[in-house]
């Protein structure tokens, strides 16, 4: 096993590009086990981008990713396999299979890595972990006859049915009514005091950030502005962070050359 | 730099370095596959049976009554053409000949594959593109199941192994609608018909055809999970992906054919 001081998550210099277009700038971060981590940050400031770094969807141009101590950038396929198994991620849209059952698609992980488990015990593992996010009874529907809400949780059901160490959350909250998401909210805590989970959320909500969060990280056009605890991002003085916190518009400085190129050149 | 003289360069330029990258990245779907198919047990991602049994019965079985209603008709088809044609020069009792050689070389593959490529190759690059814009595949990822070990390698077994069945199935069912046509038309009984067809064909004639068909099976299911997992642009990408399938996978089977054609037969 790892040094439990270590850190889970350690990010250095991350730099991350889609076309000629920079997403991410010299990125540092570092997660410690047993916290709940809020990535926060505007549209467009590239907290989707990290996350999907993190996940070893993307390879950075740049820079080092260190999950449970690996470093996932130069890991061969076998071993981002096996650290994949110690770690489950709810995507924004829940990401259901959706020629699959419910019951189905949260069983899917221990059907494909615990060849050894019986029919019967992946049923009731399954079935628990439905019984967690209050889903119960709900095996048999099939991933579009949910509401959001409802796919959400079982996304989130699917993603600690291997009781993984490591959970990562994308937008718990985007698109639903807010007494859903307040649930919801609760759910990521409880996992975190019940299962002992080391939590990563994605939000550009608020209220639920500082109501979950044991310390955020804000993002500002692909740079990390601070990280620290709720209180200390609320009491910050970043213009940025004020912004973001009092829903103020930016104010955007425009840069005379660059419009006049943007609006003159061919291929801009 | 981007003076108009050189506009049509550049985007002849562009488009062959897409077209490189597509061919590159169906290359690797078909190595990735074949590794999966072949060691993937040893490290934990097998591909699994049950999945290409139901990729089977999608390809292979739903699409028979479709496969032999085309056949039938193709068969007879090609009776009343060589009919007439062959009547010109006296030559009648050719047909059985003619039918037999170009259905089990030609028509009885190209059909299937042209079908096929309709119905599954569509389907492949629509579930496939669908799975990509809703992040399905992402999910399988870091469920820690490969997406081509899961998605492609099942259908491009099934699709090996059910193409060339169906394609023995239409050259049968062709030869017959022929048969129905022709017997009456040349005073011989369909039987007798059959087994004239029977003593003129010889084995290569046949496995020309099947040979054809798993290329094209290749062909279909590459083309369809490539196009499938390059979706960008929500729904409506999943439809333009579809219509791409379709289109490459058709113009491929029938280059693919002339090319067979040339060189087995010289």
């Amino acid at each position: 096993m790892n040094d439990p001081a270590a850190p889970l998550i350690e990010v250095h210099g991350l730099e991350a590009w889609y076309g000629k277009r920079r997403i991410l700038h010299d990125v540092d971060f570092r997660v410690d086990a047993g916290e709940i981590r809020v990535i926060m940050g505007g549209s467009g400031s590239g907290k989707s981008t990290l996350l999907r770094h993190l996940l070893g969807l993307h390879r950075p141009a740049r820079g080092s990713i260190r999950l449970f101590g690996t470093d996932i950038v130069k890991a061969g396929s076998r071993e981002l396999q096996q650290l994949r198994l110690r770690l489950g991620v709810s995507f924004q849209g829940g990401a259901l299979l959706t020629s699959m059952t419910v019951g189905e698609n949260v069983a899917l992980p221990l059907r494909e890595h615990h060849a050894e488990l019986s029919e019967n015990q992946i049923r009731i593992m399954s079935r628990m972990k439905l019984e967690v996010v209050n889903l119960g009874g709900f095996h048999d529907l099939m991933p579009s006859q949910l509401s959001g809400g409802m796919v959400k949780r079982a996304a989130l059901a699917r993603a600690i049915v291997m009781d993984p160490q490591l959970l990562f959350f994308d937008e718990p909250s985007a698109g639903l009514d807010p007494v859903v998401s307040a649930e919801l909210d609760e759910l990521i805590l409880r996992l975190r005091d019940a299962l002992r989970m080391t939590i990563v959320v994605v939000t550009h909500e608020l209220e639920s950030a500082f109501k979950i969060a044991d310390t955020i990280t804000v993002l500002d056009q692909g740079a990390v502005l601070m990280t620290d605890t709720v209180d200390a991002v609320r009491r910050s003085d970043n213009e940025r962070i004020q912004d973001l916190l009092n829903r103020r518009p930016r104010e955007i400085v425009v840069d005379a050359d660059a419009y006049l190129r943007r609006l003159t050149e061919e291929e801009a | 730099m981007s003076r108009p003289t050189f506009q049509p360069l550049a985007s002849l330029g562009r488009a062959t370095v897409q077209s490189v990258a597509g061919f590159g990245y169906a290359g690797m779907l078909l190595a990735e596959s074949l590794w999966f198919a072949a060691w993937g047990w040893r490290s934990g991602q097998p591909v699994r049976p049950a999945a290409i049994v139901a990729e089977m019965r999608r390809v292979g079985v739903d699409a028979l009554p479709i496969v032999c209603l085309l056949a039938l008709t193709i068969g007879i088809m090609l009776g009343i053409q060589f009919i007439a044609a062959l009547k010109e020069f006296g030559a009648q009792s050719q047909v059985v000949m003619a039918v037999a050689k170009s259905v089990t070389r030609e028509f009885g593959a190209l059909i299937t594959a042209i079908l096929v490529a309709g119905r599954s190759g569509s389907a492949l690059a629509a579930r496939i593109g669908s799975m990509t814009v809703s992040q399905e595949v992402d999910a399988l990822a870091v469920i820690g199941i490969e997406p081509v070990r899961y998605l492609v390698a099942p259908a491009l077994i099934a699709m090996v192994v059910m193409l060339p069945v169906l394609t023995v199935f239409a050259d049968a069912v062709a030869i017959l609608g022929a048969a129905f046509y022709s017997a009456p038309a040349l005073n011989v009984t369909v039987q007798a018909y059959l087994l004239q067809t029977l003593s003129l064909l010889d084995p290569g004639d046949l496995w020309q055809g099947i040979g054809k068909s798993a290329v094209f099976a290749v062909l279909i299911t590459l083309i369809g999970c490539s196009t499938g997992f390059s979706v960008t642009g929500g729904a409506e990408g999943v439809g333009r992906a579809t219509t791409r399938a379709v289109v490459l996978s058709i113009c491929y089977i029938i280059v693919a054919d002339m090319i067979f054609s040339f060189y087995l037969n010289r």
